[in-house]
């Protein structure tokens, strides 16, 4: 089993070499993303999730623990099956571990129960998927409105943020048109208006550009940029494009059959930051 | 979620498969119709026995005798006279008393006697009985041919429809007297005249009676002494009833009958006469039996304990009224049975229905899992959908019901005048109904939304976005 620690944590690796467990490199210096507070937003300890498919046991995530501190801008890489997509359900709180921890919030998701995971779906993370994933049936204002009916905000309150959302994403003119109706850039930039609404410290991006083409995938990634700067959110995107991982993301963390390998900042990312910020 | 969020969400749910989901409440409507009509039928129909036996006057009516006269018949276990408490005469002064009680509407003497009645030569024996002027609007005397009596003192009869067969020379066999229509009694008896032979009771002279008593050596109880006067007394006939109003009194039932006024002047001579001359009562003529009537059926029960705490007997047919209710309520829970029936079935197509949007919904259901739907709100959503489907498919069916009653009652009524006999109700929708079978549906519905609401609510949120 494989365990590997994001962040240069003594405690961590103890207790990982205590297990008996492979530590892999961890000599690249710590990325510095922007407005990172220096607390970790998400903390995975030993994670495993094994999934039972007749009679085989499939270990979808085997042994992974990593940090991610609070605005940081995290890429998941990795083939298809390694387990990247898993891992991100697990700290969405949609799929509980086998074994293991996720603390996200000092809290520690496999304690919880499923209304507590459902106020932690609702509250602290907005999941933005591949296939976009809005309710055919629905207009765009009302899947957008959706996270805050759940939350029980009351509905002139809900107009306002709802709107608010859209004209974020500049799709204020397509309120009550249907996804079907949309563009796929613009259906993505629905769902991460409705990712947004509920003002999560957590996005969580599963191959948010797979189903676009370039130009159009070059805009979501830009929006997601702009919620990481702007507001400081994390950002744990999930990707198998290399390219787009090291164009916008301050660090990497490569998956390969459930195992973290890698764990490295973007370099390139930071400076640019950097040169920005002075 | 907030209730008006949910309501919102769920109408907007079934609208979005507005066919399938208005299949289903059709099915819902189905049931409840079939449901109201069952019941509506049941208590339509104990609606019009009750309204009948309200106008045969037998459930409003309570019989009283003095607890002297009972004791006199064959009751030779038990002494022949009664305490002063319990010997009190049922005579005028009683009778006004009676009628006086709370909730007694009238009491008047029962006066029948068996006499001789002559039409075209030919003289018959019958029963003869006075009948109150508040008859008129019992179920016997309307609607009959010819009319009731002109005044409370005509000489004037109306015929029971056996005794009219028997003066015609018609008589059926036994059982098909209904084969003949009384209309064609009434044609050749109308406006006749019957001569009623009668024994008329006469006060002797009170000298007369004097001597009687001197002669016999008796106590001073002289003004117990009348005469018997023979007389004749022409009535013209100007009403057949169909029916027999006098059903209750059994052998004692009477065939003839005279206003009550016109039977109290003529004095017929009464069997308890006999009685009173040899207990020497007094001058005043007592009464075998009193009938009062009760303002409602429900008071007979408590004006009878009244009349009992007077010192006379009672009888009513209360207990014959417990059953009628008995049997409409073991009526009604059949009729019940069988309309839930198809409301029973259209549940199954509420969870058919539900089960199918499960499926049709699952990454809908796995989509709003994923922005922070908990399991309840998934489960409130689904019952919600069953709940409107209940409710709209109760309010339809409930319509739906009162109308189909309201189809079946005219028809019934249309082949009712063709048979020439009187229009009826045989359907009663009460309030209580409606708001009840609304209820019920929505109850039923809610029940059949509790698997696949269950169902939903326990979706994987992974698996269900994977669904495609």
């Amino acid at each position: 089993m494989c365990c590997v620690s994001s962040r240069d944590s003594a405690r961590h690796r103890g207790h990982e070499e205590h297990r008996g467990k492979t530590s892999l490199s961890m000599t690249l210096p710590v990325s510095q993303p922007n407005r990172q507070t220096g607390a970790p937003a998400v903390r995975i300890v030993d994670l495993c999730r094994h999934y039972q498919m007749g009679e085989a046991l499939i270990p979808a995530v085997d042994g992974v623990s990593l940090q991610i501190q609070s605005g940081e801008f995290v890429a998941l890489l990795g083939s298809s099956g390694s387990g990247k997509s898993s891992l991100l359900n697990l700290i969405a709180g949609l799929d509980r571990p086998t074994s293991g921890a996720v603390i996200v919030e000092d809290r520690d998701l496999a304690q919880l129960s499923r209304e507590e995971l459902a106020k932690h779906r609702l509250r602290t993370v907005g999941m933005v998927f591949q296939s976009f994933n809005l309710v055919s049936r629905m207009t765009l204002a009302e899947n957008v409105d959706l996270p805050l009916r759940f939350a029980e905000v009351d509905r002139s309150q809900r107009q306002a943020l709802t709107r608010q959302a859209l004209e974020r994403v500049g799709l204020s003119a397509r309120m009550s048109h249907r996804p079907s109706e949309l563009s796929g850039g613009e259906q993505q930039r629905a769902a991460l208006a409705r990712a947004l609404i509920n003002q999560p410290k957590l996005l969580l991006a599963d191959e948010p550009t797979g189903n676009l083409d370039s130009h159009t995938g070059t805009e979501i990634m830009n929006f997601i940029r702009e919620f990481n700067q702007s507001l400081g959110m994390t950002i744990v995107m999930v990707t198998h494009e290399r390219a787009l991982a090291e164009r916008y993301a301050r660090r990497m963390i490569l998956l390969a059959d459930g195992k973290l390998v890698d764990d490295r900042p973007n370099s390139a990312v930071s400076a640019s930051l950097q040169e920005e910020q002075q | 979620m907030k209730t008006y969020d949910l309501s919102e969400l769920a109408l907007r749910n079934l609208r979005e498969s507005s066919l399938r989901n208005s299949l289903t409440t059709i099915g819902i409507s189905v049931g409840v119709a079939s449901l109201v009509a069952m019941l509506s039928l049941g208590i339509g129909l104990q609606k019009l026995a009750t309204r009948h036996l309200a106008k045969s006057g037998l459930f409003d009516t309570v019989v009283v005798t003095s607890r002297r006269e009972l004791r006199g018949f064959n009751r030779e276990d038990q002494p022949s006279t009664a305490s002063a408490a319990e010997s009190r005469t049922l005579d005028e002064p009683a009778r006004q008393e009676i009628e006086r009680l709370p909730n007694v509407l009238e009491a008047y003497p029962d006066i029948r006697f068996i006499t001789e009645l002559s039409y075209q030569d030919k003289t018959h024996l019958t029963m003869v009985s006075g009948i109150p002027d508040s008859a008129r609007s019992n179920d016997a005397f309307t609607g009959i041919p010819g009319s009731f009596f002109s005044s409370e003192t005509a000489p004037e009869v109306i015929l029971q429809k056996s005794f009219a067969l028997e003066l015609l020379g018609k008589t059926p066999p036994p059982g098909h007297e209904d084969d003949v229509p009384v209309s064609d009694l009434a044609k050749p008896l109308l406006g006749k005249e019957l001569t009623m032979h009668y024994a008329q009771r006469v006060s002797a002279p009170e000298s007369a009676a004097e001597n009687t008593a001197a002669t016999s050596g008796a106590s001073t109880e002289s003004d117990a002494a009348y005469s018997v006067v023979s007389r004749e007394q022409k009535l013209k006939i100007v009403g057949i009833s169909d029916l027999d109003p006098d059903s209750m009194r059994g052998a004692a039932r009477a065939r003839v009958f005279l206003p009550l006024k016109l039977a109290q002047d003529l004095r017929v001579m009464q069997p308890s006469d006999v009685r009173d001359s040899m207990r020497g009562f007094g001058k005043q003529p007592s009464y075998s039996t009193v009938s009062v009537r009760v303002r409602n059926p429900k008071n007979v029960e408590e004006v009878e304990q009244a009349i009992k705490k007077l010192g006379f007997n009672t009888f009513s047919i209360l207990d014959a009224t417990r059953s009628l209710r008995q049997f409409f309520a073991v009526l009604d829970l059949f009729l019940g049975i069988f309309g839930s029936l198809a409301l029973a079935v259209a549940s199954i197509g509420i969870v058919n229905t539900l089960v199918m949007a499960i499926l049709e919904r699952r990454r809908e259901i796995g989509i709003m899992k994923a922005i922070g739907a908990s399991d309840s709100d998934v489960k409130k959503l689904f019952f919600a959908e069953a709940g409107a489907m209940g409710l709209l498919g109760g309010v339809v069916g409930v319509m739906l019901g009162w109308a189909i009653g309201h189809v079946i009652n005219l028809g019934t009524n249309i082949y009712l005048r063709r048979q020439a006999l009187p229009p009826e109700s045989f359907w009663s929708v009460p309030w209580w109904l409606v708001g009840a079978a609304i209820i019920f549906a929505f109850i039923v519905s809610l029940v059949s939304g509790l698997y696949p609401a269950a169902r939903a609510a326990r979706l994987d949120p992974v698996q269900a976005l994977r669904y495609e």
